[in-house]
């Protein structure tokens, strides 16, 4: 019998054992989310399974960040075809360590939700979680923008069912705005993906930035167009972000911070990828409506974030003006400006989380969601506010905390780049610091600093258990940690921002067929 | 053929927009999957059309004889309507449930998460 011969589009060479890792955190959440589910009736043992399940992607991310820090980028072809035929996950450092912040940080709000009452109403919860961090993690890894659609719609629907868990009439309200506005920008996102694949014949990220400068520009920009319209509304930019405030506060506050940490960073995430690394060219010709989408995201969110008086809804306000700082490096995109941004992404994952779990703490102490009813909580618990205090000036970017350091690269980007778009950069961003500043502080004053008014909590704090009370500390002192020690996160940078220049590695990484060897 | 395609895109993305404008919840819906369908319809076109040619390599070849008709576009689609499938059925699950708790199918009336008459903000600090 003849010896069988493989056409030259099939992989012939083994995937090196050490370049697995790329697929492991994946594969690992998605079956730990079928056995979590299958577990669900069992209490306390799907959170030990999930609790170990998160632990081994932690360590997958771990070794995978490793790796890419000692060989560049790390790639993996399903199915023993070529890339630009096989599905490609592929990680350079930015997209590794956002994996692992997300996957630290669901274990965190993991911890946290197990010290939640109403535990019969949580039924599939932690199947979820491993879902929706599965979703996050692929959207992270992969190197194909058709599966990245596919990991948005695993996110998507896992989120979905995170939201109505409890099926309050406030949450249901939430997830019909949620949902429907999100459902609409995955299909956009689909429809941009359509045409790209009509213009180029190929959806693999290395492949299209091969072939995209041979395309029509005109035709392109329309693509790059559509793919910023469906991922600011992932990511809630200014003018389609009406819908993170009018959802993000109605499910349990573990949920919420869930959220706020991951979702709205992947779609930040997603415009970084493809506009500033896959097509470079159309971001160009986009850059005056960056500029502007960016500094109306700016100052829009920290005014909204004054005018409000839910707590949660306030945080929300916040989170949008992160947006707004990562779209402003997206807008720039000089080195300082891709690693302003990519810190910011890091930064944001960890403060908006931490965030969210002390206003969790905040309002199943007092009781109350409104700002205007809560007060005197300074008198219950000096910790407590200190918490919340550490995170303001976080999420405002006052140094020496974590929020002032991606912050100083953009601001150094805005100036470097000169001009009327680095000018308003610069002035926006200062805007919005302050901005973000007096709607934190006033926040804190009206929880904290003042005298409980007469209508509100006058009772002291209602305990906590030390689940909730552990998971938010040890999220905060890393974020403080981070902050004080910002060294290793800048040699990452260092390390990572050439990637993102450059994709030459990652396209070797990827080892497109009929490329030169 | 293609230019009859893409005007029924065109008309496909038109009305579901439409749809999507309105306050009602369940024309929303509908709106969503005509907007989807449309989308689909144009991954399909996108994909070049050609008529009656199954992409079926023959044994004994490595690569097909003449012109096949595309199968990739049709797996995209394929995935892209169980995904939207899904995501139907959980919204209109969800539109139900919102019916039954907020007794509203109209958006307008939907405010529970952001209600409108509460009073201003306090003015210290």
């Amino acid at each position: 019998m003849d010896e069988l011969v493989l056409p030259p589009a099939m992989i012939e060479t083994m995937t090196a054992a050490a370049d697995w890792v790329i697929v492991l955190p994946v594969v690992l959440a998605l079956m730990g989310a079928a056995m979590a589910l299958m577990l669900r009736k069992a209490g306390s043992l799907s959170f030990m399974l999930a609790a170990l399940v998160i632990c081994a992607v932690i360590a997958c991310d771990i070794a995978l960040l490793l790796r890419v820090l000692e060989t560049g980028p790390v790639s993996m072809t399903m199915g023993k075809w070529l890339p630009p035929f096989g599905i490609s996950l592929a990680a350079d450092l930015f997209s590794a360590a956002f994996a692992l912040a997300a996957a630290v940080v669901t274990l965190v709000v993991l911890i946290y939700a197990e010290g939640e009452s109403g535990r019969d109403e949580r039924d599939g919860f932690h199947a979820m979680v491993l879902l929706l961090l599965a979703g996050v993690t692929g959207s992270f890894l992969t190197g194909d923008l058709f599966n990245l659609y596919v990991w948005f719609e695993v996110m998507l629907i896992a989120s979905f069912g995170l939201m109505v868990l409890g099926g309050k009439p406030i949450q249901l309200d939430g997830a019909v705005k949620y949902g429907f506005l999100n459902f609409l920008a995955t299909t956009l996102f689909l429809l941009a993906l359509g045409l790209l694949y009509g213009l180029l014949g190929t959806l693999n990220m290395a492949d299209v930035m091969r072939v995209a400068p041979a395309a029509n520009p005109a035709a392109m920009a329309g693509v790059a167009a559509l793919l910023l319209l469906a991922f600011s509304m992932k990511a809630a930019a200014f003018p389609v972000n009406a819908w993170l405030p009018a959802s993000y506060h109605t499910p349990p506050a573990a949920v919420s911070a869930l959220f706020a940490g991951l979702l709205t960073k992947v779609g930040a995430y997603a415009l970084l990828r493809s506009l500033v690394v896959v097509l470079p060219a159309s971001r160009d010709l986009l850059e005056p409506l960056l500029v502007a989408i960016a500094v109306g995201t700016l100052l829009i969110a920290p005014l909204g974030a004054i005018a409000e008086t839910n707590l949660r809804r306030a945080i929300g306000f916040l989170v949008i003006g992160g947006v707004g700082a990562i779209l402003a490096g997206i807008a720039v995109p000089s080195q300082e400006g891709i690693g302003g941004a990519g810190l910011y992404v890091f930064h944001a994952i960890l403060t908006m989380t931490a965030l969210y779990l002390v206003a969790g703490l905040i309002e199943r102490g007092t009781g109350e969601t409104d700002t205007r009813r809560m007060g005197g909580l300074y008198a219950a618990s000096a910790p407590l506010s200190i918490l919340f205090l550490v995170l303001i000036l976080a999420t405002a970017g006052v140094p020496p905390f974590l929020g002032f350091w991606p912050k100083l690269l953009l601001l150094q980007t805005g100036i470097g780049e000169g001009g009327w778009s680095g000018g308003l950069i610069v002035v926006a961003l200062l805007v919005n610091a302050v901005l973000t500043l007096i709607a934190g502080s006033r926040l804190w004053g009206h929880v904290f600093w003042r005298s409980a008014p007469a209508d509100g909590n006058a009772a002291p704090l209602l305990p906590q258990t030390w689940q909730r009370l552990g998971a938010t500390a040890v999220l905060v002192s890393m974020v403080l940690a981070a902050g004080l020690w910002p060294n290793g996160l800048f040699e990452g940078l260092n390390a990572g921002i050439p990637d993102m220049m450059d994709p030459a590695r990652y396209v070797d990484a990827v080892g497109l067929a009929g490329a030169s060897p | 053929m293609d230019y009859v395609l893409a005007a029924l895109i065109g008309c496909f993305i038109a009305l579901g927009v439409y749809l999507l404008l309105s306050r009602s919840v369940i024309r929303m819906l509908l709106g969503m999957t005509i907007f989807g369908n449309g989308v689909n319809l144009l991954i399909f076109t996108a994909g070049r059309l050609t008529r009656e040619v199954a992409p079926i390599i023959p044994s004994g070849l490595d690569q097909p004889e003449g012109v096949i008709a595309n199968p990739l576009p049709q797996a995209l689609i394929l995935t892209a309507i169980v995904i939207g499938f899904a995501m139907f059925s959980f919204l209109l699950v969800l539109a139900f449930r919102a019916y039954q708790s907020l007794d509203a199918d109209d958006t307008d009336t939907m405010r529970v998460a952001e209600p409108v008459d509460e009073p201003n903000p306090p003015l210290s600090y």
